[in-house]
Parts: C-alpha cells; structure tokens; sequence
C-alpha cells in the first residue's frame, strides 16, 4: 500500500462536487492535476517519482544514486531478504513456474497456495484460512461478501479505503461510529434493529497515526448486541501478542473475534491477502466471494516465500524484541526533540510526526529525501482532519546506528523549516 | 412549532459550528457545494444529527442527502419509524 502524498489511502472516496457537464470525462481530474502541479511548482520532487533502483536489504536502498535509509515501507519483519525465504521462493519458480494463469477456484490452486493456508492455520491456531491475491481484496472481499441485502454493517470511521470500497461493493446498510470510541459503538448499534445480521469491523492498529484499538472493549460491545466481528490486523500480524497473531491476540481475545483478516504485504514480506476464522461453515466464502473467484490467483514463489515467510514469523521472538525496541527509541527520540506525535506513548510500529502545514511537511519531507532517509507523507483527507504526516514504520533490522541517524536528520530538518525549536527541548506547537 | 421547523432549528444550530464562512442557511443549501464539507466534516456532523436526534443515518441513506431540506426531511422520517 502506497500511502503517499497524493493517495486516499484512508477515509470515504471524495466526491467530485463541480457536477459540471463535460463529454470528456477525464475533465474531472483537473482539480488534481492543477493541485499536484502546485506542489511541483513550489520546487518539491515528485513524492510519486521515487524509484528504487536497487534494494540493499529491508532498511536500505538506492534512489537517484544515493543510499537511503528506507523508514516508510511495511515491512516490518525484515523478511524480505531472509534467506529461506529467498529460497523457497526460488524453488517453487523453477518447480511450478511462473504464474498460475488462473482462479483459485479452477486451475489456479497449486501446492504451495494450500502450503500458505495450512501455515496461517497454525500461526492464528483457527480451523479456516483463505488466500487472495492481495490484501485490499481480502477486505473487499470479506465485507461485501459477510454483509448482504438487510444487513448492516458498523464500521469505524478511520477504516482503511479497502474496508469503505468492501461496503460500496455490497448491499449492506453502512453504519459508521467515531473513531475508537467504545461508547459511540455501543450507541449506533443499540438504535439499530435486533433482527437483522451485524458485521462490527475494526483495525487492530490505525495505520495513519499508528494507534491501537481498544479491542477488548469494542468486541465486548459487538457481542451484547449481537453483532459478529472482523478484525484487520494488517499492521500488527507478527509482533503483537505472544503468538505474533495481532492486536486481537494482545488483548486477550483469542476465539472471540469472528474473522481475522492480514496481508503479506507487511510483516510476511511479499504480496497477498487472507482471512482466518473459526466459523465451521468458512469454506463457503470460497464459493460466494467475487473477490476470491474473479481474479487470477498468486504466483506460485509467492506462496511459497508467504508459507515459509510466516511459519519462520511464528518463531520471531528476538526480531519482535528488536522492533519493539526501536519503536520505542525512535519514539522518545523525536518527542524529546520536541515533534508532536501521532500517539503519546509508542504503541506499535508506526510513528506519525504531525505537522501543522503542507508547506512544512513537504519541506521535511524533501530535505529528508535528500540527505539519504525515506519516510511516507500523508495529507488530508487521508489523514485525520487538517494535519500533515511524515510516518515513519520502523523494522526489526533497522539497526541503532540508523536510529540514531534518522534522529539527527529529523532533528536537522525540523529546525530547518522550523517544526521543532533549536533548543532542542522547547515545544514550538 | 411544527415538528418540521423544530428538527429545521437544531438542524440549523448542529451547523452553526461547522459553517466556517458563516454561510445563511435555506431549505436549499447544499453540504458539498454552498458549505464546502469536505467528507470528514460531514462525518462529524452527521454524528452530532445523529446523537442529537437518537437515530442512525446510515452512509446509504446520506449518499441520497445533499440539501438541508433534504435532511429536515429525513430526519423527520427517521424520527417518526
């Protein structure tokens, strides 16, 4: 997912509202066009131009010919460049080729797609795993699939845009409640009528600002009215909980949430989408999902880097230790600098620097880019209301020397356009 | 009071803190155009109708809503189910 200045990663699709007739229907993109023009103009790169022409490993590449300490990818884990999982991948591209050229439900199921289902079986310990080829149709799927015509479903209102494009598929009433507010939850779905079918979903962490939900509580709500749950873990899947499963499982809730879906576009290192559940008749969603059936399923090396990539997260407790660590040191780090923050205290692998203007966040942005460090920048309406992002996600492999370089950076940088004091421990916002 | 006027007035005053240029209101302003929301607001503000009044307008039910007479009406019809 790339969440950069100009995606709506998050949040309901704007509307286009100049309702102005035109046959050329590309007309409707001028706002967008003149705004990126803008920014260009204003002397900043193209944050869509960034190409990496060579990956060093999960914490380094090169962009325009220089090293950069990459702080704004997903992956989490470091797993991309494990070695076995380099060589599971290259064993099934020379056993099974190169693609499946087909529907999971036709010719497109090989070893290694029931080899990635059988490993996230025993990594969340639940009777059901689906594959997808990615994660966003996993949420598309799932949702439109769960909830039909009648139902309803109740969603928070900072859900990922995969999650607002698998209500716009289906035919549920869509429902929305403040975001991680318990007691709004338990409102919304106390004026709804007992009788039909309830699908609460929630994230276990928001990926804008990098905040956890609090799940016991929320799932407790869903339960007294009667609603089932689903549960995103896509940014936390390997290094929360004892088993690595997620959110869910930090908060005790192990056989209380209906379905689980994740990715393995983060931690796991590759691409792809699931959900797990205990539901006895899960194996249904396979025949109803349009999502599952209407697309050609994933590459053969890529569920073998994906089975071997998480029976290997499973075991993961010393690089679970390593990110956890340097979540929290990169956490106090820039707070002691004096940056406000996406969340007072470190609560998972993102950490979201909040900036008051797009002027100053570009700023940042550029100036980091150019003295070799990457981090992502969100805006409005991605982000929640008028703040502009630099998000940094943080690795286990990144290592402290590097932690302590993107401090400097920051800190260089947040002078420069004047974010941060230069007495390093005065606020200015 | 009619019932349509009372919902119109604390239609009008759950606005009030939303409408930052201070736009007069009739039955045919429009949320996108005349008060430029953009979708997080109305998030905001169909929360507080909704807390307001007790009932749920659901996303379905908004995509069909543009005008303030639109939503009195609404209103009015959820208030009454």
């Amino acid at each position: 997912m790339t969440d950069s200045i100009d995606i709506t990663d998050r949040h309901a699709p704007t509307q286009d509202l100049s309702g102005a007739p035109d046959r050329d229907l590309m007309s409707k993109f001028d706002g967008l066009i003149a705004e990126r023009q803008r920014l260009l103009d204003s002397g900043v790169r193209d944050p869509f131009a960034i190409v990496m022409d060579e990956v060093l490993g999960p914490t380094e590449a090169v962009i325009q010919g220089r090293r950069t300490i990459l702080l704004g990818t997903y992956n989490y884990m470091g797993m991309t460049f494990d070695p076995d999982v380099i060589a599971a991948g290259k064993a099934a591209l020379d056993g099974f080729g190169s693609g499946t050229n087909g529907s999971r439900m036709l010719n497109g199921t090989f070893r290694d797609h029931m080899e990635a289902e059988a490993a996230l079986r025993e990594f969340y310990g639940m009777s059901g795993a689906i594959v997808f080829s990615t994660g966003y149709q996993a949420n598309l799927g799932m949702i439109a699939t769960l909830a039909g015509k009648g139902d309803y479903i109740i969603l928070d209102a900072d859900s990922h845009a995969s999650i607002y494009d698998g209500c716009a598929m289906g035919n549920a009433e869509i429902v929305r409640f403040r975001h991680n507010s318990v007691a709004d939850l338990d409102k919304r779905l106390g004026r709804l009528p007992p009788e039909p079918g309830k699908l609460v979903v929630l994230e276990g962490v928001y990926s804008m600002l990098g905040d956890i939900a609090p799940l016991k509580e929320m799932v407790a709500v869903a339960k007294k009215h009667g609603a089932m749950v689903l549960v995103d873990e896509a940014h936390s899947m390997g290094f929360f909980g004892p088993n690595g499963r997620g959110v869910y499982e930090d908060q005790g809730l192990q056989g209380q949430v209906d379905f689980v879906v994740g990715t393995f576009s983060k931690s796991v290192g590759t691409v792809g989408g699931f959900c797990v559940s205990d539901h006895p008749k899960f194996e249904a969603v396979r025949l109803a999902c349009r999502p599952y059936i209407f697309t050609a399923s994933l590459p053969p090396s890529v569920v073998a880097t994906a089975a071997t990539s998480i029976r290997k997260l499973a075991r993961a407790h010393d690089k679970r230790a390593r990110l956890w660590e340097n979540a929290r040191t990169l956490h106090g780090n820039l707070k002691a600098l004096g940056f406000t923050l996406g969340t007072e205290q470190p609560e998972s692998a993102i950490i979201a620097v909040i900036l008051p203007t797009q002027e100053e966040a570009v700023g940042m942005w550029q100036a980091l880019l150019e003295q070799g460090l990457y981090v992502n920048m969100a805006r409005p309406p991605a982000t929640p209301a008028g703040t502009f992002l630099l998000r940094c996600s943080l690795c286990a492999e990144h290592t402290p020397e590097q932690i302590a370089r993107v401090t400097d950076l920051f800190a260089a940088a947040g002078r420069a356009v004047g974010a941060i004091s230069t007495n390093a421990l005065e606020r200015k916002h | 009071m009619s019932d349509r006027q009372e919902t119109e007035t604390i239609i009008h005053r759950l606005i009030e803190p939303f409408n930052k240029k201070g736009v007069s209101l009739t039955e045919a302003t429009t949320f996108a155009g005349d008060l430029e929301w953009d979708s997080l607001t109305v998030m905001d503000f169909v929360a507080a109708v909704e807390d307001e009044f007790d009932i749920i307008i659901t996303m379905n039910m908004q995509a069909e809503i543009e005008t303030v007479g639109q939503l009195v009406a609404a209103v009015n019809k959820l208030k009454a189910a």
